[in-house]
């Protein structure tokens, strides 16, 4: 089956199955390995990316609930320069991350709940991320990059 | 793993700064490089065939459905590894390797033969060309099983009666540990005037790193060379243990590499059937390289598990509260086979008992049993969680029963530092620690004057408010490593770390080590790890090592540097090498003529001439030993408010100090602690990897069942260090890497019993989940009724 998608503001086209999931479509056709799975009941949140503007979690889709849509991946985040987005930027100055494979997610969600909360308390913060699992950090340090974050995006 | 990134000014890039991390950049673009990132050219892909039975015999495996699907390449079974005279895994050591008495050894193949002893129990293996072919295939390999009679649980397994999971392992037992003095122990509680008791269990944890296991396997026909990238935390330790007991081949035609791991806890510390299913199945496939990787319900099966212990724990005091002698008669659940450094928490987990307290007699003995479950090995704390567990719910019980504070009863038994350095009856040798004062210092931290009012105010909400003391000390380090630097001809140094870092910082930690010895900029510093070619000999990170062994390891080499280069800097400046002094990357003549390091470097690489003579290259190795080991110790503080109608535990505070000696990086190490205690969390409130009792299923088989802790399920934690230099190494360095999980179970349940004592709950084991705890209290309530009427 064919379907066709914009992709970190690329038109794509790709011949896939049809269970084929969004997460696979993105890590194994596109090559855009920085959407991770790191689960199978859609609990993790490490698949967690931006369809049509809002955080989805890439493995509980199927490709084809995508067709028509637009999605942003980690890999489209930071700028075309290379340097940081200030939330990026934050999750560094605060180590909210340490073996890094939580951390596409959970910028991903990140930059979602401060779009839609533009000054999150760190309840609403706690609650926001939810949906995404850290082994490593204990969650704290995220927390304090996430409200970091949002004060940068604020400008 | 190169430093690249726009980095902090110099100022903040020295030792016991906290410098922003190195490696942060391409994890947080997501250019992290993961085994299942990993594509390689004409690449095949691989599924398990597990047992779905917790015991049974295989009486025939049909392959040919299986062979017969689209895309499949090959499907092996455990007759063809045995055909083929591929061996298993032994574990790492048993107690007989260190002068303790015989056990049974297991070797646990690639692929099972006649037998499955595990739900989970790898039996065949299933290469396609996509991995959905080879999943699909998978369904259609045949296993004629006979379902046998399976023990899941301990307490079953150790039953006179109970089916054997080994013919060769009576009573399933594997093999046992034993410390102290049995003699003088049982004097002491005969002639005791109080003692009390608990039986205690230790909930089975899988690992659960985000990143789940995988492995690459490529075997080059041309060179008769295997490579393999397998998500470890020890490349070296796999290579040999594939090596030299599955394959039996030189270590020269073997080459691992371990990318980018996320996260590992232990879990991922050794080598796995599948990194040797991998390799093997390349081969039969002529070479394409063979990719297997598990979905989050086949790791939870077949990961090795951690704790799973039962212990019954004794302690003997006087009536004032002084500890008279401590017992401990524990098992700990190995499951189908004896894997990896499963002896370690066996061993730690008796050791550790007597703790941060002066404990005048004390034995412990400690049985790993067989059960019909995934193998256990170390997780994150490794036994020491188990040992400070028993001793942190001992002392609460006996401060209940003698009318004592649970913070008094543990100040009347405390190690003083006067006393350092104190050798404990289980064989270690404490050199430093101030056990009251990081007492004295959390129960300020946490605010013990409000908590009367605290406790209150929760009653008048309805609400039950405790809190909780666990104290603790644990070994940091265990083997020996080596560190390399290597200057390149441009003045620019590497480092060759034998070590793993998987989260821990160590391209960060470890250049601000070499730009503050050697004086050259931390921007510049390149780190290396993770690769047998690259790295010509390591032993990973586990065990809360690397600060101590990779840091002074790391501090040899660089000393052997600026002793290396000497002779040059002399040269270089005119002078003779007795009067030169080297200071921040610069060498001094007696003449006062200078000349830095960087330039020194340089000139090792001139190729003709008078400097050519004095050798090629400018490179040093150093090791380091864990003898002794360092002895991180804390106490964490924990307030608990209950919910009676509904059993939820929420955390309200947490506060913890903590040794860890000498920070090298704060931040880093805070982070270590957090990450820790969040898993100890996890271990008294949410987690558990349940068996069926009856079937031996694996009841916990996705993240749908087994919990963990959310970020709304945490609060932030009040942390703070006690630098207590270590006094046996020249860092000063204590770990940090493991403390959380080791302080937060006794210091969670022993609030929620101290919230819960009032009504007449006086035991509870962990996972503390809203429906034990609303039991409990159903229960507890019917029965004071009772006694009502």
């Amino acid at each position: 089956m064919n379907v066709s998608l914009t992709v970190n503001g690329k038109p794509v086209e790709c011949d896939i199955e049809e269970r084929t999931l969004l997460s696979d479509l993105l890590r194994e056709q596109l090559g855009l390995t920085g959407t991770h799975r790191g689960c199978d009941t859609a609990q993790c949140g490490a698949c967690t990316v931006h369809l049509d503007g809002v955080a989805v979690k890439s493995c509980n889709l199927l490709a084809l609930q995508a067709a028509g849509g637009s999605v942003t991946t980690i890999e489209r985040i930071a700028a075309g320069d290379g340097s940081l987005h200030p939330m990026q930027e934050a999750f560094r100055e605060c180590h909210g991350l340490q073996c890094g494979f939580c951390t596409p997610g959970m910028v991903m969600s990140a930059i979602d709940l401060v779009r839609r909360c533009p000054e999150p308390d760190v309840g609403a913060i706690r609650e926001g991320l939810e949906g995404n699992l850290c082994r490593c950090t204990g969650y704290d340090n995220i927390v304090q990059a996430v409200a970091l974050g949002a004060r940068h995006m604020r400008g | 793993m190169t430093a690249t990134t726009s980095s902090p000014p110099a100022a903040e890039t020295g030792i016991g700064q906290s410098a922003r991390r190195v490696e942060d950049k391409r994890f947080l673009t997501g250019r992290g490089r993961y085994i299942d990132d990993i594509t390689l050219p004409r690449m095949a892909h691989a599924a398990l065939v597990l047992s779905p039975y917790a015991h049974a015999r295989i009486r025939s495996i049909d392959t040919a459905q299986a062979l017969a699907a689209p895309g499949v390449l090959a499907v092996l079974t455990g007759q063809d590894a045995r055909a083929e005279g591929l061996g298993g895994m032994p574990p790492l050591f048993m107690p007989e390797d260190m002068g303790g008495p015989k056990g049974h050894r297991t070797y646990r193949p690639l692929l099972a033969t006649d037998r499955a002893r595990c739900v989970g129990d790898r039996v065949a293996f299933v290469v396609a060309e996509t991995p959905a072919q080879a999943r699909d295939a998978a369904e259609l390999v045949e296993v004629d099983y006979e379902p046998l009679d399976a023990v899941a649980s301990l307490e079953d397994a150790m039953r006179a009666d109970a089916p054997l999971v080994w013919d060769e392992a009576p009573g399933n037992r594997c093999c046992m540990v034993m410390y102290g003095d049995a003699v003088a122990t049982d004097a002491a509680f005969a002639s005791a005037p109080h003692v009390t008791r608990l039986k205690l269990q230790n909930n089975r944890l899988s690992a659960n790193s985000i990143e789940p296991r995988g492995a690459i396997g490529l075997w080059n026909e041309a060179d008769e060379q295997y490579t393999l990238h397998t998500s470890s935390q020890n490349p070296h330790g796999a290579r040999s243990m594939l090596c030299s007991h599955v394959f039996k081949v030189p270590e020269t035609t073997m080459r691992v590499i371990s990318p980018d791991v996320g996260g590992g806890f232990g879990m991922k510390a050794d080598a796995y059937p599948e990194d040797g299913l991998v390799l093997w199945a390349s081969r039969r496939c002529g070479g394409r390289p063979v990719k297997w990787i598990p979905t989050r319900s086949e790791s939870l099966a077949t990961d090795n598990h951690g704790r799973d212990q039962l212990v019954e724990a004794e302690m003997a005091l006087d009536r004032a509260g002084r500890i008279l002698g401590v017992r401990a008669r524990s098992a700990h659940a190995f499951g189908a086979y004896v894997v990896s450094a499963a002896v370690a928490p066996l061993n730690f987990a008796i050791r550790f008992i007597p703790s941060v307290y002066d404990v005048p007699a004390f034995h412990g003995v400690n049985v790993g049993v067989f059960t019909h479950t995934s193998p256990t090995g170390p997780y994150r704390g490794a036994g020491r969680p188990e040992a400070a567990y028993v001793m942190e719910r001992l002392l609460d019980q006996a401060a209940n029963e003698l009318g004592l504070e649970p913070a008094a009863i543990r100040e009347r038994n405390f190690i003083r530092p006067e006393q350092m350095p104190y050798a404990t009856h289980t064989g270690f040798v404490y050199d430093s620690g101030d056990f009251g004062a990081l007492l004295d210092r959390c129960l300020d931290l946490s605010d013990e004057a409000g908590l009367a009012a605290r406790k209150a105010d929760s009653r008048s909400r309805g609400l039950l408010r405790g809190r909780g003391i666990g104290l603790f000390i644990e070994q940091g380090g265990i083997f020996n490593d080596q560190m390399s630097l290597r200057f390149d001809p441009g003045g620019t140094v590497t480092i060759v770390a034998g070590t793993h870092s998987h989260g821990q910082g160590h391209a960060t930690v470890f250049a601000q080590l070499v730009s503050e010895w050697l004086g050259v900029p931390f921007e510049t510093v390149r780190y290396v790890q993770g690769d047998t070619d690259k790295v010509p000999f390591g032993r990973g990170t586990y065990a809360a090592r690397s600060s101590m062994i990779g840091g002074c390891a790391l501090r040899m080499a660089a000393d052997r540097i600026i002793e290396q280069a000497l002779p040059v800097a002399a040269r270089m400046t005119g002078n003779e090498p007795a009067g030169m002094s080297f200071d921040r990357g610069i060498y001094t003549g007696a003449n006062g003529k200078q000349v830095t390091l960087a330039e020194v470097a340089r000139a090792h690489f001139i190729k003709a001439g008078p400097m050519a003579q004095l050798g090629a290259g400018l490179q040093a190795t150093g090791t380091w030993n864990t003898d002794p080991p360092n002895f991180p110790n804390g106490c964490h503080i924990c307030e608990v408010e209950i919910d009676p109608e509904t059993g939820h535990v929420h955390i309200d505070r947490y506060s913890a100090v903590d040794d860890i000696g000498r920070a090298l990086n704060p931040m880093i190490c805070k982070g270590q602690i957090q990450g820790g205690v969040a898993q100890g969390i996890g271990q008294a409130l949410h987690e558990h990897l349940v068996y069926d009792r009856e079937s031996g299923q694996l009841v916990t088989g996705s993240f749908m069942d087994y919990g963990m802790p959310r970020a709304d399920d945490l609060p932030s934690f009040d942390l703070r260090f006690a630098k207590v230099p270590c006094t046996t190494n020249p860092l000063g360095v204590k770990a940090v890497g493991e403390a959380g999980t080791i302080g937060a179970p006794p210091a969670v349940m022993n609030a929620v019993l101290d919230a819960l004592r009032p009504l007449g709950i006086h035991h509870l084991d962990m996972p503390a989940t809203p429906l034990k705890v609303w039991t409990a209290i159903r229960e507890a309530s019917d029965m004071a009724r009772t006694h009502e009427r």
